[in-house]
């Protein structure tokens, strides 16, 4: 996947997650919880999906590297480039 | 003397109908709400579904998260909130109380992440973490203060088929002991989304089957075989009188009587001396004797056995009674399990004003025993006066319970 394709992925997880928000305007560098709603449930949501779509494991220690759309991004690129 | 409790809003969504006056309607003019539907491992079924706007009053973000037993627990209470004209904003919300009927909770999300892991080979680390929250045997009445920032207590009350009642009887209580001044309270189902109660009675040999579904649903007939699995809610606002009066409110009814007592004598049969029992304790903290009731609605499920034995309990309590008028909802809706009790005694509410008992349907051959005199059948029946209207509800590991409401005089 390109980094490109990441982003998106992320997106479309956030757009199940969080059916309510206007996603369109979505800063990469501002944390996600600044710019929406999301709680740790939702934070858990994120994680999940991301093991039942793309098979990736984010163990409890990286959970801060999904802070930001670009951190995400960086984080899942390496696990996922491949794919 | 104990505060008199009176009804100010009510909430409902029922198989046929998303509020009083269409549900009303629909019983008056033999309307069902049973359809086919299709369940988890067992194909089609019946069953009586609501079709209420979840989006009325939560997020689609809500939804997600909760439970159908929780949306349909939140749109009746937000429907029954704006029934009673309460100004809710500058209502102190410690004082508010959410005291919710379940017959069950918490199969519908664990049949649903059994099934979601077996896509995972049954691999738990796909086992969601909403689960949890989710069946809570709290979650409906919890996920009303949410909804509606309610401090208060919350809590669901567990009893089986009872339950609608008892979440009335249980706010009233609390109402009287000085711990709420209003209480949100009734019942809930979402029993429908979950294959296991279907197959449970299919096993029993009591799960109803008819070519046409709106007539499988058939209390009292010759040929009935067995009870149709429904979803549903109904929350009144409660309040102590002077309360209501002061607010100018309207008032549905005032609860005058009650009773809770159980068989002691087997899991599933029912036992009409007890049902008799919990009636005759009713009618007495009403202050009332049974001639002085126009109509029960009773219980009955469709079951051979079980409608026998309440029309008997009836019969024990009622026999020569002839002024009181007898009526089933479930013969419209099926069974609503935690919702049951609550939505049949408020369909029968708007009798009051105008003194029409709404029937049982699908009765095209009376079995003899269950020939109660003046069981009001497939047409609506009008009467005199209306004054007084008790409720039955029965429930698996023999429960019973019974509301008495009368009319409103000041």
């Amino acid at each position: 996947m390109t980094r490109d394709e990441i982003r998106q992925a992320i997106v479309d997880i956030i757009t199940d997650i969080a059916p309510d928000e206007d996603l369109s305007a979505l800063k990469g560098d501002v944390r996600l919880r600044d710019q929406i709603e999301l709680d740790s449930m939702d934070f858990l949501d994120i994680v999940m999906e991301l093991r039942k779509r793309y098979n990736v494991e984010v163990p409890e220690p990286d959970y801060m590297q999904l802070a930001t759309l670009d951190s995400s991004v960086n984080y899942l690129e390496p696990k996922l480039k491949d794919r | 003397m104990a505060a008199r409790i009176v009804i100010t809003g009510i909430g409902l969504t029922a198989p046929n109908g998303n509020d009083l006056a269409t549900f009303r309607r629909s019983l008056l003019t033999g309307k069902s709400g049973v359809r086919p539907y299709s369940t988890r491992y067992m194909g089609e079924v019946l069953a009586g579904v609501c079709d209420f706007d979840e989006l009325k009053y939560q997020k689609k973000k809500e939804l997600r998260r909760g439970t159908r037993a929780g949306s349909i627990a939140i749109y009746c209470a937000n429907e029954a909130l704006a029934d009673s004209s309460i100004k809710f904003t500058t209502m102190d919300k410690s004082r508010v109380g959410v005291y919710l009927g379940v017959t069950e909770h918490g199969n519908v999300e664990t049949e649903n992440e059994i099934a979601a892991i077996k896509e995972y080979n049954y691999d738990v680390k796909y086992w969601s973490h909403h689960h949890n929250p989710r069946t809570v045997a709290n979650n409906p009445a919890g996920e009303v203060t949410l909804n509606l920032k309610i401090t208060g207590p919350h809590y669901t009350l567990g009893a089986a088929c009872a339950a609608g009642n008892i979440g009335f009887i249980h706010g009233l209580q609390m109402l009287r002991l000085g711990e709420v001044d209003l209480a949100f309270a009734g019942g809930v189902s979402e029993s429908i989304h979950t294959f296991g109660i279907f197959a449970s009675f299919k096993s029993q040999g009591a799960l109803a089957t008819h070519a046409d579904p709106t007539k499988a649903s058939r209390p009292f007939d010759r040929d009935r075989n067995g009870i149709v699995v429904s979803e549903g809610g109904c929350v009144y606002t409660l309040e102590r009188l002077d309360d209501a009066l002061a607010r100018n409110a309207r008032i549905y009814g005032e609860i005058v009587g009650y009773a809770i007592n159980s068989d002691a004598s087997d899991f599933v049969l029912p036992n009409s001396e007890r049902q008799g029992q919990c009636m005759m304790a009713a009618l007495k903290k009403a202050g009332i004797g049974p001639g002085d009731v126009q109509i029960i609605n009773t219980h009955a499920t469709g079951t051979k056995q079980g409608d026998i034995q309440e029309c008997q309990g009836i019969r024990n309590v009622f026999g020569d009674h002839s002024g009181v008028n007898i009526n089933n909802t479930k013969s419209f809706i099926g069974h609503a399990m935690g919702a049951a009790g609550a939505l049949e005694l408020t369909g029968n509410l708007p009798a009051f004003d105008d003194r029409i008992v709404h029937p049982t349907i699908n009765v095209d051959n009376l079995d003899p025993d269950c020939a109660l005199r003046n069981l009001v059948l497939n047409e609506p029946k009008q009467i005199d006066k209306v004054d007084y209207i008790l409720n039955n509800s029965s429930g698996m590991l023999g429960i019973n319970s019974v509301v008495v409401v009368k009319r409103y005089e000041p």
